[in-house]
């Protein structure tokens, strides 16, 4: 596996003879030995001064994870992945401050520029010192302060487990469990860090929770975890991830993500992924496998998951809700792209708990190059799930003659009252349709883009404004090289 | 302004023009008549430079400059403008969207500035009043659903805005009833002009009673057979195209 030996050696260059010989809890050294054992796990924990329970926790994870086997339902094409053949924990760094922007690659500002970044937010992403004009660190303060008076509680993962312990251990693991799905598993077992809110009783939080004012803190690393909780009566809006390119050094991520929504509670949760999808000709690129899940716990509540997948070279992506609370609401929007060799396998499963749950599903799937797309989804409605509805719809947009995409929806019903609606098409962008923009002066790229825009219409106008903006860029800059 | 020079061109390796020679000058409006399979399609594509119109002898000159290279949206950015028979549904974009995408591109193109949405949305409006074209029309995806009326209105709406300098209409009265072939042929007398040549196909006469052409042709075995008056129109609809064809044979 070409790819993984890259990442390898990459990793490689930078020293690691000095634990050669085994190593118990060195917390002066800043990795973690090749491999994965139960070593690797009492590593991280301790090099995080976590409490006992939490490393209790991690190692009957990592037992479970010892006993499960690799998935592989879903339509991928990738070589096996050696897990004893990587790196699971190293310090987190900070990345190397640039002086000024002429230092940046300029590929990347490129990107930016298309992007329509501003000046003072490209210098932020791209770790360059930044000015009085664009005072990060002022900005996240007075962030910080804004979020303390609405007594919201937005940090590090490993700082709730420091500050919050009691919030973290109440709810860590109760709506992805410690065993739910091998890669889920692993994380469980390993992950680094990542982000955790909670937002007291009838507080509405009072601006976009972004994972961006954290994006240079610190690599979080690629086993992120995320905990969030919206107390009854609260609204949180949260944005992870960031349209600008994002590359790793590490190949395989596996993130989870818990939402929990307790009575009359939402929480809209929305994501641009753009990790870096390999060459033209599939080379490299992150393998994404992510665990999201949100549990309308109370009744009333309502979870809202929005996504823009641009990136990776290979998304194994199911966000889902379990509408337990009678009169719970369950939202997916989503925008999958794949051009060249991407895979994409994604979708979303409603579990349809409570009375009178509603649910609505809205994907957009568009395949370029030699791209396979698929939608999966689950609509599960059970026995006590009086009056559940659903709303699905499934539309995929081809171009080009060489990808693919595939509609897999999985529909149960024990429920005779349930109402399931399941739409889908699959279109195509003809050369009627690039020849009649053309010919009117819009160049093709800038025709497919346009194409596509309205193609994914309903999907975009769920993001934030800001993010809405972007992503529509987004969209066209991915597609970049899949016609003529 | 458009001078076409024994142009011979190919469809999938199967030749349709069989050398087509045509001189159009600024202020004349020129018709092109022919019986089905003559050609008229092929040659509006190859003007507005459609892929797999492969060009193999002859040239174009436009505004004294060949454009045979030229991708279509160069040429549109130059003024040449294809108000196609069937025009394409664009799922999802709105008609505003896409006209406004347009004319930006061209203006782009050309080095203009860009209009801004207010700007575009007061022009647009303007150029839509004649052609009936309200907003409700505007705020749908383009040709999306529209009626065969609609769409001919819309073609005519973005021949307008773009103010193209040449133009072609293929067809443009298929599939009109007679009251939305006037509003439509409206719409074209009102874009004569002495700076524009106009170049209207058709396989009816019916469509010349309203856009009064200066010039008629006759187009049959990939070649212009007969050119003439008014006149040459009307004696087509008579007598049909057989006897011309074999008279010039």
């Amino acid at each position: 596996m070409a790819a993984v030996q890259e990442t390898i050696d990459t990793v490689g260059t930078l020293q690691t003879d000095k634990y050669k010989y085994g190593f118990v809890t060195d917390i002066e050294s800043d990795r973690a030995p090749k491999g994965l054992n139960e070593d690797t796990v009492r590593y991280i924990s301790a090099a995080k001064g976590e409490p006992q329970w939490l490393l209790d926790w991690r190692l009957e994870a990592f037992r479970r994870w010892k006993e499960m086997h690799e998935p592989n339902w879903a339509k991928l094409r990738y070589p096996t992945i050696d897990f004893q053949d990587a790196y699971y924990y190293s310090a987190p760094r900070r990345k190397p401050k640039l002086n000024s922007l002429d230092e940046v690659d300029p590929d990347l500002l490129a990107t930016y520029a298309k992007l329509g970044i501003p000046l003072g937010e490209q210098k932020l992403l791209a770790n360059v010192a930044v000015d009085a004009v664009f005072d990060s660190v002022s900005v996240v303060t007075t962030f910080k302060e804004k979020l303390g008076e609405a007594g919201v509680i937005f940090c590090s993962f490993s700082e709730a487990v420091r500050e919050h312990p009691e919030l973290v251990r109440k709810y860590l693991g109760t709506v992805v469990p410690a065993s739910d799905n091998f890669y889920a598993t692993l994380n469980s077992a390993v992950f680094s860090d990542g982000s955790f809110v909670y937002i007291p009783p009838g507080v509405r939080c009072p601006m976009e929770l972004s994972t961006y004012f954290r994006i240079n803190a610190a690599e979080t690393g690629q086993f992120e975890r995320t905990l969030i909780i919206a107390d009854r009566d609260s609204y949180v809006s949260y944005l992870e991830g960031c349209t600008a390119p994002q590359r790793d050094e590490n190949q395989l991520h596996a993130a989870v993500v818990e939402l929990v929504a307790l009575d009359n509670a939402e929480i809209k949760y929305s994501t641009v992924q753009n990790w870096y999808p390999g060459d033209e000709t599939g080379k490299g690129g992150i393998y994404n496998f992510v665990t999201k899940r949100g549990d309308c716990r109370g009744a009333h509540s309502k979870i809202s998951w929005t996504q823009v997948e641009t990136g990776s070279a290979i998304t194994w992506k199911y966000p889902s809700c379990i509408l337990r609370g009678d009169n719970s609401v369950g939202e997916f929007y989503s925008i999958a792209i794949a051009n060249n060799y991407q895979q994409a396998d994604t979708g979303t499963k409603m579990i349809h708990l409570g009375r009178n749950t509603r649910s609505r599903i809205v994907s957009k799937g568009i395949s370029a190059g030699y791209a396979q797309n698929t939608y999966r989804g689950l609509v599960s409605v059970h026995p006590k799930a009086e009056g559940a509805r659903n709303f699905t719809q499934c539309d995929s947009l081809l171009i080009g003659g060489h990808c693919g995409a595939h509609t897999v929806p999985y529909i149960e019903s024990r429920n005779p009252t349930a109402k399931l609606e399941h739409e889908a098409t699959t279109s195509k962008i003809s050369e009627d349709q690039l020849f009649y923009a053309t010919s009117r002066g819009i160049p093709a790229e800038e025709a497919i883009a346009l194409i596509v825009n309205g193609f994914c219409r309903d999907v975009l106008q769920q993001l934030p404004m800001e993010f809405a903006v972007e992503a529509q860029k987004l969209v066209g800059i991915s597609l970049e090289g899949s016609v003529g | 302004m458009l001078e076409i020079r024994n142009l011979h061109v190919e469809v999938g390796g199967k030749e349709i023009l069989k050398g087509l020679t045509l001189s159009i000058p600024a202020g004349e409006v020129h018709a092109i008549m022919g019986p089905n399979g003559s050609g008229k399609s092929t040659l509006s594509y190859t003007l507005a430079g459609r892929d797999g119109y492969v060009v193999t002898s002859g040239d174009i000159l436009y505004q004294g400059e060949s454009i045979i290279g030229l991708l279509p949206e160069q040429r549109a950015a130059k003024g040449v403008f294809l108000a196609l028979q069937y025009p394409i549904e664009i799922p999802g974009v709105t008609t505003m969207t896409f006209l406004r995408t347009a004319l930006n591109a061209q203006r782009k193109a050309r080095g203009e500035q860009l209009m801004d949405a207010a700007q575009f949305l007061r022009l647009v409006r303007a150029k839509g009043k004649t052609l009936n074209v309200n907003d409700e029309m505007l705020r749908r995806p383009l040709n999306a659903g529209f009626s065969g009326g609609e769409k001919k209105r819309a073609e005519i709406l973005q021949m307008a805005l773009f103010e193209p300098k040449f133009a072609v209409l293929d067809e443009t009265d298929s599939g009109l009833d007679i009251d939305a072939l006037k509003l439509v042929a409206e719409g074209v007398n009102a874009l004569r002009g002495p700076d524009r040549a106009m170049l209207v196909i058709t396989h009816y006469q019916r469509l010349l009673d309203y856009i009064v052409p200066d010039h008629v042709h006759v187009l049959a075995g990939g070649r212009i057979i007969k050119s003439g008056g008014r006149e040459l129109a009307l004696e087509l609809e008579k007598s049909g195209y057989d006897d011309i064809i074999k008279a010039a044979a």
